[in-house]
Formats: C-alpha cells, sequence, structure tokens
C-alpha cells in the first residue's frame, strides 16, 4: 500500500477504521432485481387448489372456474354466492388469511353476480415479495461467501431488490454469473408416450441439441441435496458433478432407479437438460453423479450452485459499476492530495487576511477538521471520492463562520471601548446569523442523503458531520482561543484587519 | 475602512442582464438539453487506460466500431492514456459481456488496455434515478422556501428563492451550452449550491432585517446597500476560501470530480453575485420597510 492510506487508516482503538467506498478501494456494486412474476402466478395456481380442495369439503359446486396469471374467475350457483362471500370475508379463515398489521386480507375479491372474480390484494403480493426476497437474499449470500470474496455487503432494497457490495473485486463476472442462474435442479424420467401431453414437456440437452420428451414429474429436486461437489471421474477421466441426497430424497431416488431399469433419466437444470443417461441399475446409495462434459471450473460451479440451492425466482441485474483497484489508488491520492492543498490555500489567505485572529480561525480549521476525521470514524461512515470533495468544502466554507465573527467584532470596537464586551457582543451578535447559514446547508445536505446513492450518499454524510463539528469548533474552541487573547490585550486597541 | 460601494445603483441593469442569462439558459435547457451521462440515460461506460505512449483516439473508436456495439461516444478523460467510452445496452444480464468485449478488443486493439471501470446501468434505474434527482433538486428549493418563511417575512422568502432559482437555471443552462455531462454528482453539486447560495443570502437579509429594525428613516433601496456593504468583506472572504477549495478540487481532485467542482465553482460565483443583485432587489421592489418585520416581533 502507499503510505498515503495510512492517512485515512486513522486508528482510534484499533478497531474502528474508515471504511473506504468502492469507487477508493476498487470493487463491485450490483443491484440485483428479483422477478417474482413466476413466483406470484405460483402462488396463485397454489391457492386456487387450496380453494378448490376446500370448496369440495364444504359441499360447495363450482360451476365453471378460469384462471389466467393474475385473476381466478369462479362461476357458482347463485344460492351459493352469500356463503361464499362470508367464507372469503371472515378474518379468521385460511382460506383468505387476514394480515392484522396491514388491515388488509390476502385476496381482493369482488363478486360480479354469481362470479367471483379472485385477485391477490396488494398486500398480498407484498407479503409474497417478501418471502421471496428473504429466500433469495439467502442463497446470494451462500453463493457469495462461496467465492470467497472479502466481506462482502448484502443489503435488502424495497421489496424486490437486493444491493451486492464486492469490495476489492475488479472483476464481477464469475459472480454475476452465478448469481445469473436459478439453479432449479429436478431429475425427471423420460415419457413412455411418444406424443406430448398434459403431464410432459419437451426440453433440450444442452450438450447435443437433442429434444426429449419428460414427464412432469420431479422425482427429485435440489431441495433434496445435501452436498454437491466436483470430482475427476476415474473411469473415463471426464469431470462429473457427485452429489449427496437427503434421507427422503435417497429412497425415491432408489424407488425409481428400481421401477424404471432401461428409461433414461434426465438431469434438468433451469429449463434445459444437463444430461440424460439411461438407468442401468437401482442406485441406492443416496449418492450419485452428473456427467455432462464439464470443465473443472463449470462442474465447480454447479456444485456451489447445487449446495448453495435454488433461488425462489430468478434474479436480473439491473445496476452495476465497478472501479478497478489501481483507479481507486489514484482517486485517493488526488483526493489527498487536493485536499492538502485546498487546506494550505485557506490557511495561507486566512493567516494574510486576518494576521493573529487568522491564525486562531486556522488552528480551529485544524481542530474541527481533526474532529470532522474522528466522527467519521466513530460512525463507521464510508469515505467515498466525493465524500473527501465533502471534506475539503467544509474547509473552505467553515472558515464563514470564523469570519462572521471576527467582521461582527470589528464593528463592536469600533463602537464599544471595552474589548471585553465588543468581543462578547459580536459573538452574540452573529449566532443567530451563523446557525440560519448553516442550517440551510445541512437541509440541502439531509436531503441529498435521503435521495442520493452510493459514493453521493459518502458526500452528503461529510458536508453535514463538517457543518455540525465547524458550529462546535467555532463555538468553543474559537471562542476560548479568541477570550484567551482578549484577557491579555485587554486594555490595548485590539486590530482585527 | 469604511466600504461604501453603490451597490444599488446597478440593480436594474443587472436585473435585466440575470433576466437574459436565464432565458439564455432557458433556450439552451428546451433547445439543446442536457447531456446526460449514463446515470440518468442508462447505458454503458467503460473508463480504458490504453498502456501506449500517446494512443490514437481514432484507430481506439475504429476498434470499438467494429465490435457492434451500435453508436458509441469515446471521449479522452484527463490524461492523454485514459479514455470513457459509452454505448446504449439494454440488457444487462449477460455475465461474460466484459469478459467478452475485452477479448474482442484485444485482438481488434494490438495495444495493451486495461478496463479501470465499468458502470452499467439499466433503463428502469436510470429513470428511478433522474426522478430521484429531480425531486431531491425540488424538495430542496421548497425546504429552503419553508425553512425562510419561518425566520423571515414572505418577501425574504421570495427573494431567496428567486436568488436560488437564478443559481440553479444559469448552472445548468451553462451545462446545456457547454455540452458538459449530467450525472450523480452534479445532482449533489446543485443541491449544495442551493445550501451555499441560501447560506448567502441568508447573511445579506439577518443585516437587511436587523438594519430595518434600527433605521426607521433610510429607504429600503438605500438600506439594502448599507447592508450589503456591512457584509462586503464576508462575503468576499466567505467565497474567497471556498473557491479556493474548489479550486483545489477542480485542479488536483481527478478527472471524475471536474464536473462536480466546475459546477460548484459556477454555482458560489452565481450565488454570491444573486444574494446581492437578485435578492436584494426583489426586497425594493416589495417594498419592504419596517413595518414588515415589526410586525413578526408582535
Amino acid at each position: 500500500m502507499v503510505s498515503s492510506s495510512n492517512f485515512l487508516d486513522l486508528d482510534l482503538d484499533k478497531q474502528k477504521k474508515i471504511k473506504l467506498g468502492l469507487d477508493l478501494q476498487g470493487g463491485s456494486y450490483l443491484l440485483l432485481e428479483l422477478d417474482n412474476e413466476p413466483v406470484i402466478k405460483q402462488k396463485l395456481q397454489s391457492k386456487l387448489l387450496e380453494i378448490k380442495d376446500y370448496f369440495k369439503k364444504n359441499k360447495i359446486k363450482i360451476l365453471s372456474l378460469k384462471f389466467d396469471d393474475k385473476l381466478i374467475k369462479l362461476k357458482v350457483s347463485k344460492d351459493d354466492v352469500e356463503k361464499i362471500s362470508e367464507i372469503f370475508s371472515d378474518k379468521e379463515s385460511t382460506i383468505n388469511p387476514y394480515y392484522f398489521q396491514y388491515k388488509a386480507h390476502q385476496l381482493d375479491v369482488k363478486i360480479n353476480g354469481d362470479v367471483f372474480n379472485l385477485e391477490l390484494s396488494k398486500y398480498g403480493i407484498i407479503l409474497i415479495k417478501n418471502a421471496s426476497l428473504d429466500q433469495a437474499i439467502e442463497i446470494v449470500r451462500k453463493r457469495v461467501d462461496e467465492v470467497g470474496t472479502n466481506e462482502p455487503n448484502i443489503l435488502k432494497r424495497g421489496n424486490d431488490r437486493i444491493l451486492l457490495e464486492l469490495p476489492g473485486l475488479d472483476n464481477p463476472d464469475r459472480i454475476k454469473s452465478l448469481l445469473g442462474k436459478t439453479a432449479d435442479l429436478a431429475f425427471r424420467l423420460e415419457s413412455k408416450s411418444s406424443n406430448e401431453s398434459f403431464g410432459t414437456e419437451k426440453l433440450k440437452l444442452i450438450e447435443t441439441g437433442e429434444e426429449l420428451l419428460l414427464s412432469k414429474r420431479v422425482i427429485i429436486s435440489g431441495d433434496n441435496l445435501v452436498d454437491a461437489s466436483p470430482r475427476m471421474d476415474s473411469l473415463n477421466n471426464q469431470t462429473v458433478v457427485s452429489f449427496t441426497l437427503d434421507r427422503v430424497g435417497s429412497k425415491r431416488f432408489a424407488q425409481a432407479t428400481k421401477r424404471n431399469i432401461g428409461t433414461r433419466l434426465a438431469i434438468v437444470l433451469d429449463g434445459q437438460i444437463i444430461s440424460a443417461p439411461v438407468i442401468k441399475d437401482v442406485i441406492a446409495g443416496g449418492s450419485g453423479q452428473i456427467s455432462g462434459g464439464f470443465t473443472f471450473q463449470s462442474a465447480t460451479d454447479l456444485a456451489l450452485l447445487l449446495r448453495s440451492g435454488a433461488l425462489p425466482a430468478p434474479l436480473n441485474i439491473i445496476e452495476e459499476r465497478t472501479v478497478g483497484p489501481d483507479l481507486g489508488q489514484d482517486s485517493i491520492n488526488a483526493g489527498i492530495l487536493s485536499l492538502i492543498i485546498g487546506f494550505l490555500l485557506v490557511i495561507g489567505f486566512m493567516t494574510l487576511k486576518y494576521r493573529i485572529f487568522g491564525i486562531i480561525a486556522n488552528l480551529t480549521l485544524i481542530i474541527n477538521l481533526i474532529l470532522l476525521i474522528s466522527i467519521l470514524t466513530l460512525l463507521e461512515a464510508t469515505l467515498t471520492l466525493p465524500g473527501i470533495a465533502g471534506i475539503i468544502l467544509t474547509v473552505g466554507m467553515a472558515v464563514d463562520a470564523n469570519v462572521l465573527i471576527f467582521e461582527r467584532i470589528k464593528e463592536e470596537t469600533s463602537k464599544e471601548k471595552n474589548n471585553l464586551i465588543a468581543f462578547d457582543n459580536g459573538y452574540s451578535k452573529s449566532k443567530i446569523t451563523i446557525l440560519d447559514a448553516n442550517i440551510t446547508t445541512i437541509i440541502a445536505a439531509i436531503i441529498l442523503f435521503i435521495f442520493g446513492s452510493g459514493p453521493v450518499k459518502g458526500f452528503s454524510i461529510t458536508l453535514c458531520v463538517g457543518i455540525l463539528t465547524t458550529l462546535f469548533s467555532v463555538f468553543f474552541i474559537a471562542r476560548l482561543l479568541t477570550s484567551i487573547y482578549v484577557k491579555i490585550n485587554k486594555h490595548k486597541e485590539i486590530i482585527i484587519k | 475602512m469604511k466600504k461604501d460601494y453603490r451597490f444599488n445603483q446597478y440593480y436594474k441593469s443587472l436585473n435585466v442582464f440575470s433576466i437574459a442569462l436565464i432565458l439564455l439558459s432557458l433556450i439552451f435547457l428546451i433547445f439543446k438539453g442536457l447531456n446526460y451521462g449514463v446515470d440518468f440515460k442508462g447505458g454503458t461506460l467503460i473508463e480504458i487506460r490504453v498502456e501506449t505512449e500517446k494512443p490514437d483516439i481514432e484507430v481506439l473508436r475504429s476498434s470499438f466500431n467494429k465490435l457492434n456495439l451500435g453508436k458509441i461516444s469515446i471521449k479522452n478523460f484527463g490524461s492523454d492514456n485514459d479514455f470513457v467510452v459509452k454505448f446504449k445496452r439494454d440488457e444487462l444480464n449477460d455475465p461474460e459481456f466484459i469478459e467478452n468485449l475485452q477479448r474482442n478488443l484485444s485482438q481488434e486493439l494490438n495495444q495493451d488496455f486495461s478496463f479501470r471501470r465499468v458502470e452499467n446501468v439499466g433503463p428502469k434505474v436510470s429513470s428511478e434515478l433522474l426522478k430521484a434527482g429531480v425531486t431531491a433538486i425540488c424538495l430542496s428549493l421548497m425546504a429552503m422556501l419553508i425553512y425562510i418563511w419561518i425566520r423571515f417575512e414572505w418577501q425574504f422568502s421570495v427573494g431567496a428563492i428567486a436568488a436560488l432559482f437564478h443559481d440553479v437555471i444559469i448552472t445548468l443552462g451553462i451545462f446545456s451550452a457547454l455540452g458538459l455531462e449530467i450525472n450523480l454528482s452534479i445532482v449533489a453539486a446543485v443541491l449544495t449550491i442551493v445550501g451555499y447560495s441560501m447560506n448567502d443570502t441568508v447573511v445579506i437579509y439577518d443585516r437587511v432585517r436587523e438594519n430595518l429594525k434600527k433605521y426607521s428613516d433610510i429607504k429600503i433601496f438605500d438600506l439594502t446597500n448599507l447592508s450589503i456593504n456591512e457584509t462586503l468583506s464576508r462575503t468576499i472572504i466567505t467565497s474567497s476560501t471556498t473557491l479556493l477549495a474548489l479550486l483545489s478540487i477542480f485542479l488536483f481532485g481527478g478527472e471524475i470530480l471536474k464536473g462536480f467542482s466546475l459546477a460548484m465553482i459556477l454555482g458560489v460565483i452565481l450565488g454570491t453575485y444573486s444574494s446581492i443583485f437578485i435578492a436584494n432587489p426583489l426586497l425594493v421592489s416589495f417594498k419592504v420597510s419596517q413595518k414588515t418585520v415589526l410586525k413578526e416581533d408582535n
């Protein structure tokens, strides 16, 4: 590391450090969005099954039924309308759960004569999204941890987004490709019938492009996997992924292989067949291996995906920002150079302008800067390049309060002979102005903090803290220094240039 | 050293000048528009460093053009070796995109290079960022209006806000005229300008109010002039130190902060000017008098 970075690693108690933003230390920022549409559709579909079961039990006849992705239409006999509408509005019912915290049901029910239109309510959708997001974050964390990056930061954003910060990572391609896969694994048998029907589906084999007709029934899914790892198959020198199943999975696998010897078993990942070997014998041990022309890297990735589990829905990358480490270091160097030069310029200017009082203002400024950096450290705030700009700007604007006071004292000394009174008046009369003037900047900084993102947030933090430390240093430190000076020179004429 | 400049003599002519500048800025903003960066327009930005001596931008451009990226823009960025390439891309999901691009480029371009920075912003995010930026600026103007309304009389509030609009519109107008890029950090700069310009106006207004209470016989036209003179050294010193700090960021803070510091420099100059020549003449037009501020104390 270049020595300049030590400047920022200001240790207070050896644990707390100013964290450097991704724009300074290099790294990747990814914003991912969960595509929840399939999840919502699936939820509504299972809701429909639930309703059908419930109605059957309660001997209510459904005359006709329509389901598209977002809407269920139920036509019932006219005599049942009232009974059904009671069931749907019952706050205790399990069929249309009532969320007390939102004061809303899971389903919005609209009655149109003898037709019931059922839709997921706003809160019904939010709860589904939240559950799916929580699940997705778990999976994302597992996958990112497996890659072994340095202190990743994974945060929820709204109810369908995940913010991923990966410090020090200058090539996020591997993570991106790992997160881009849902990793929905299923073992399914080739259908015995030759034409497509409701229970079957045609899928492509990745390697050869061959199409197979598969039964929709899933024998074992990714949930049944307890472990997966890449391995070298010693028989044919192929890279394979070996897996271990849980108890339920091994039992089912054994049964299925026993009954279907001679049939092809397709291993389906995200809607594509990886491989489809012919079952030669019963597989009873609860473990097996997947081959599919893997390279060692692709086998490692697949094993990783299988270990971490399937995402509830596909994740899309909607924003990506990556900064290489050398640009980060250049930014640190430039930031510090401009801070030092800006600081020297301001100090030089104040000394020339105010002489002894300029030195007081400069001492205040130095203490102000130390306070600012200490507080940022205590808050464990993230320092970004705009954040450094905020510190420099603070240096430029911090002298404002002192200048206001000095100018005021200058006016007071021309009217008031007693130095002590003149100084006191100077401070008290300029206080309101200083507060007013600084509050406006704080308002702007707070709004920026709320609406800003990433590096810009760092700017608003340093600006805000900078104003607070400025007010403190001016009213406590500078005041102390000036009062000492004035007391010593009580009887002399004091001139502020 | 008592200062007594006749600022109020220039109220009228400078107001005409300001209105002309605002109109000109609006014309630029409406007809030429702002040059939005990838933050607000979406797309891909790549900062690339070519490790040869004095690389030719045309060679780089023709190499990029062979990669079928659609319309690309390529500009020198700071040093001779650094360039920023921008192009539109709606699909961000291809994880190998950058890797492939790097490989294809190295075949086309027979020079060593590295990607120093990559930014991909999807259309959804960019429109959200733009909305958030506009909301933040509007909200800050509103917050200032309310704050000054609470602290002063409405005439002051209107004067201060007019000065703010003046600063923000002209700063953006200059960015439009020069075709400078508007990105997230420019929004940050505009908000800070709002804070700074307000700060400057408040200091003078505070003095105006104090003088209004003190002198019943001075007309507002001369009273604003007196107040401006009394606070003049502070105005000059504070803008000087702030400008010194900003100049240091502009010259030494690196290419990324150039736009930000330039916007701030413009804003500070405009803010200082407007708190004298916009905020004060408006108090004169509103015929603010001792009565206006004494009502508040009752």
